[in-house]
């Protein structure tokens, strides 16, 4: 019993930090650099040849450091150097790799050269740590003497060399690994110089030897080559100026072989420690911490000192405050602690008590924290705005959209009947009043597939989808259901009849939404096929039905969606390519659409630089699938951002990931306020023991006059 | 009983297999090896080759249970079942599909949970009981009738309702404990606080009812009338002789979960941020990690016959009259 009570004063003892009560975090790290942010997903890659989803780049575009990187403050998106000293020189080559023109005709290879900002160094970690003869501390390590290491800090010793132009020549080397299945190397394939071949000497070495040590290097691959230690050439079949966004992308970051050596040894996969758990970067943070089921922890890379927050940006950045910081090496915190909040409402809350810097906004507290004017311009409540809360909007380079399916005899195919077909549901289906409804006015009604913000994408009336809108009063106003109703009518279905049969036309809509949230959308959309009398037919299935389904072109509607790789029309414009269809060609053009003139003006327009020349393309290839309606267009989700005021220098920015080395925070500002919110209310606790107390007792007494009765 | 418990475990063997088999075929007929490539290698830019290649590498490409292309026992052995399950019997659980250390992820997921569940576990039987034992002290009194309705209200809300009322009251207002998170060491006590407390409350209502009529039926019985006979106050009757024969129903419902406490709670870890098990196994059917699902289910059938065999042994404990034959 004794032993009990110990413990138990131990336990309170220790709970009792000197901090706040419901502070999450312990008191020692008051007042220090840290930036709180949460993540909802733990993710599944750390690897920079396999990770590609943007849970997993929230955390591996702080690690690592690829040649390139999108400004932080100006707009439209532009790519400045991170790792590279300067932008690539890109040279044409024709097919004997003579050097052409830039503005040749045919251009059958593109050189990237690339140079390195000299003395860039790696984090620390043991895969470096040199004995005192120089030979690496970690090499040929027994599995007993990895008995409790955990952790890359778990090693006594670590050490750091300078990045080279071979580390970024290696990492592309493993996007061909066969072990490894980097997502883009299909891309690359089609592109990098001798790309295919390479990986398919990789396989083949790989089935002689399949338990051995696959060396990258023993195998030729023309299209990468180091030139010296800070330059190395990337050469590309024909021209390819999407390339460039690949190369600010982690899937190009320098990979030090020593870390690959490292992590292949015996004992460590048993551990974890792999190269997809820790990984080994030359950015601005390192991860020191990682317990995806709790929390992880970036920190600081001693040795990052080759950056500095930009000194330029958009109009309205220095009032704003945002180049406050200019000059000053980057990044601006020591550590950044996410921790795994799988619900909402914790992360809201906990975000309002002032131990998260920011919060997205769910759509259970969006009437809390936003307020819409009538103009429709959101601002912060009063309740947030008393709290110091701000917050920042931005339009992501996403596109949420239904598709029809073009291999479909009754919606899909080219005939006058389905176009009409088309264009009547695309008017009926109001996106309006869904991201009214749905999204609580986060999004914007979709007029192509091109976003706000990408090249391509039109303003004001010029930019409207004339099949669904009119410009009326300086606003893009969707047509009258009249009109739906004559385009049905003249698709050979008046109101809503199939003239040949009699039949009402039906209409089946493929989806993995299921549950009480997502039904309230499906009864909406079917209302709106009610406003013309179409019967739409939701088919809910799973998540591997559906999409086998699509890959079968087994379907007649779906919703689908895309997030950008890179903010580059071509990104969007090629769903709806041909060559891309699913179920002729596995692509990404799900809806299977095909259109002659248009897949033709896609191949002039993909490689082309941003110009009048490639607008006026772009401007003909949206004319035509506005007119062919194989989408009902959807909308662009937009983020809402909210910060407090001791976060600085937050602008949204959708393309980078590696944002928060340039996020500064006041500690003492964050803890005066979480001071001033969470003071404990300690009158319940009172009551309750009281009332316990006074139970008791009455208890007691209620025993002995039985007692006494007896 | 040593003879009895070497006869359940060999029992044992067969409904693990059983199980195993089960779970493999459940999961196969929902998911292909394809829908697990093409989830682990994500919807964007992936090739049929790199399925083709995912697979081979992680031993999917193999048929289910029958290798007609194989030799002798090859055509057993060499199939997606075979080496998927076999070595579990050793409790060699291998990888998760996207790489990770099963067996590791267990065993330092298992501690929050038991953080959780252990105390809940502890301090909700201790509590049951005694508010049980006080309603049946106070049997056919107001205290009485207020306990049983208390307990049916408490009985009829839902648990989702006690985590978001119980963060709400005591975390957002009264900022008294962490809404969510979790730290190692001691330092877990203040995190582990209310899901505790909110695990003991949303229990009482049916525990506490189902011990009361426990006690209730044992109220009545001959051996309570003479104690009463022989003097001892009702609290000792209760406490000294009842309890002590309620024990049997009471062990029934209760040694089977000591090895599932283990396996922790969904939703309790999932509102409160813990890195148990409890979201591991919904984690990966959601991911369609075969890996995982079966090592999961295979280690909460083992700790379910566990239970069961603790619960005979603790019987014989509560009972001398009990024997395992």
């Amino acid at each position: 019993m004794k032993r009990l009570a110990a413990y138990l004063t131990m336990l309170l003892l220790a709970a009792c930090d000197g901090g706040l009560w419901n502070n999450p975090y312990p008191a020692r790290d008051a007042g220090r650099s840290i930036l709180y942010t949460a993540f909802t997903e733990r993710p599944k890659h750390l690897d920079p040849a396999e990770a590609y989803s943007e849970n997993e780049y929230a955390f591996l575009a702080n690690i690592y450091a690829p040649p390139l990187q999108y400004h932080y403050l100006k707009r439209p998106y532009q790519l400045v150097p991170l790792a590279a000293s300067e932008m690539p020189l890109v040279t044409y080559q024709d097919s004997q790799h003579h050097v052409l023109p830039d503005y040749a005709p045919k251009i059958a290879y593109s050189v990237y050269e690339i140079h390195i900002k000299p003395g860039m160094h790696y984090q620390p970690h043991p895969a470096f740590a040199k004995d005192e003869q120089g030979r690496p501390q970690y090499d040929h390590l027994a599995p007993a003497q990895l008995q409790g290491m955990h952790a890359p800090g778990d090693f006594l010793h670590s050490g750091t060399r300078v990045v080279t132009a071979a580390d970024y020549a290696y990492q592309i080397r493993r996007l061909a690994n066969p072990l490894l299945h980097a997502p883009i190397y299909g891309v690359m394939s089609e592109y990098i110089l001798g790309f295919k071949d390479y990986a398919q000497a990789l396989q083949d070495a790989l089935k002689k030897n399949p338990e051995g040590h696959l060396d990258l290097a023993a195998y030729p691959l023309p299209g990468v080559e180091v030139v010296d230690d800070t330059t190395y050439r990337i050469t590309i079949r024909g021209k390819y100026p999407q390339f460039a966004y690949w190369l600010a992308m982690p899937f190009f970051s320098p990979m030090p072989e020593e870390a690959e050596r490292f992590y292949e040894q015996p004992g460590m996969k048993e551990r974890n420690l792999t190269l997809d758990w820790w990984p080994v970067g030359s950015g601005p943070y390192y991860l020191s911490e990682n317990n995806p089921n709790r929390r992880m922890v970036l920190t600081k890379n001693p040795y990052y000192d080759s950056e500095h927050y930009p000194s330029t940006g958009d109009a309205g950045d220095v009032e704003a405050g945002l180049l406050h910081d200019a000059g000053k090496m980057l990044p601006l915190t020591d550590r950044v602690v996410f921790t795994l909040e799988k619900e909402t409402i914790p992360y809201w809350n906990k975000f309002l008590q002032g131990y998260y810097d920011a919060s997205g906004i769910s759509s259970d507290s969006f009437d809390q924290a936003v307020q819409v004017s009538t103009g429709g311009e959101a601002s912060v409540s009063d309740e947030m705005r008393k709290k110091g809360i701000t917050l920042s909007t931005s339009v992501a380079t996403s596109t949420l959209y239904t598709g029809f399916n073009w291999l479909d005899p009754v919606v899909g195919g080219s005939s006058e009947r389905a176009r009409k077909l088309r264009q009547a549901i695309s008017i009926a289906v109001d996106f309006e009043e869904f991201i009214s409804i749905f999204a609580n006015g986060r999004g914007v009604a979709a007029q192509s597939p091109i976003p706000p913000g990408i090249f391509g994408y039109r303003e004001g009336k010029a930019g409207i989808n004339p099949v669904v809108y009119d410009w009326v009063d300086g606003q893009p106003r969707r047509k009258p259901l009249s009109e739906a109703k004559r385009l049905l009518a003249e698709a050979g279905y008046p109101n809503g009849v199939d003239e040949r049969t009699h039949q009402p036309l039906v209409i089946n809509l493929d989806t993995t939404s299921s549950g009480a949230g997502e039904k309230s959308r499906l009864d909406w959309l079917r209302k709106q096929f009610n406003k013309i009398n179409v019967q739409l037919v939701v088919r809910s299935t799973d998540y591997n039905r559906f999409q086998d389904k699509i890959r079968r072109g087994d379907t007649q509607m779906f919703y689908y969606g895309w997030n950008a790789d890179y903010p580059d029309p071509e990104n969007f414009l090629f769903l709806l390519d041909g060559a891309q269809g699913k179920v002729a060609h596995g692509g990404e053009n799900a809806s299977n659409y095909s259109n002659p003139e248009y897949d033709m003006l896609f191949e002039k327009m993909k490689n082309m630089e941003n110009g009048p020349e490639r607008l006026a393309i772009i401007d003909r290839m949206l004319e035509i699938i506005r007119n062919d309606a194989p989408w009902l267009w959807g909308y662009h989700p937009k983020n809402y951002v909210l910060q407090h005021s001791w976060l600085y220098n937050v602008k949204p920015n959708v393309m980078a990931n590696n944002k928060l080395k340039y996020w500064r925070v006041d500690p003492k500002l964050r803890t005066r306020y979480q001071a001033r919110w969470n003071q404990p209310v300690l009158l319940p606790l009172w009551l309750g023991g009281a009332a316990l107390l006074a139970f008791v007792i009455w208890m007691w007494r209620a025993l002995q006059k039985r007692d006494e009765t007896r | 009983m040593i003879a009895y418990l070497i006869r359940r475990l060999l029992y044992a063997v067969p409904i693990l297999i059983g199980v195993n088999l089960l779970t493999f075929a459940l999961f196969f007929v929902v998911n292909t090896p394809d829908d697990m490539a093409r989830m682990q290698l994500g919807i964007k830019r992936v090739t049929p080759e790199a399925i083709r290649q995912w697979e081979q590498q992680k031993g999917y490409d193999k048929p289910l249970f029958y290798n007609r292309a194989a030799d002798g026992m090859g055509r057993i052995a060499d199939t997606i079942f075979w080496q998927k399950s076999a070595s579990m019997f050793m409790l060699d659980f291998g990888y998760s599909d996207d790489g990770r250390n099963i067996s590791r992820e267990i065993t330092t997921r298992m501690w929050p949970s038991l953080a959780i569940a252990l105390p809940t576990f502890l301090i909700g039987l201790i509590f049951y009981v005694n508010f049980a034992l006080v309603m049946t002290l106070f049997r056919a009194t107001l205290l009485d009738r207020v306990g049983v309705a208390l307990c049916v209200v408490l009985m009829s809300i839902s648990s989702l309702f006690y985590i978001i009322g119980g963060q709400f009251l005591i975390s957002k207002l009264w900022h008294l404990v962490p809404i969510s998170g979790y730290a190692g060491g001691l330092n877990s006590f203040r995190f582990v606080v209310l899901p505790v407390v909110i695990g003991v409350v949303s229990g009482i209502g049916s525990s506490s009812r189902w011990y009361r009529t426990i006690f209730l039926e044992e109220m009545g019985k001959d051996y309570v009338r003479t104690a009463r006979a022989k003097g001892l106050s009702e609290p000792g009757v209760l406490f000294a002789h009842v309890l002590k024969n309620a024990m049997i129903p009471i062990l029934t419902g209760v040694v089977v979960v000591i090895p599932l406490l283990f396996m922790g709670s969904l939703l309790t870890e999932s509102f409160f941020g813990i890195p148990g098990l409890g979201s591991y196994t919904i984690d990966a059917i959601n991911a369609q990690d075969f890996s995982i699902v079966r090592a999961m289910v295979f280690l909460g059938s083992l700790l379910y016959i566990a239970g069961l065999m603790l619960t005979d042994i603790s019987y014989t404990m509560a009972d001398p009259r009990v024997r395992l034959s």
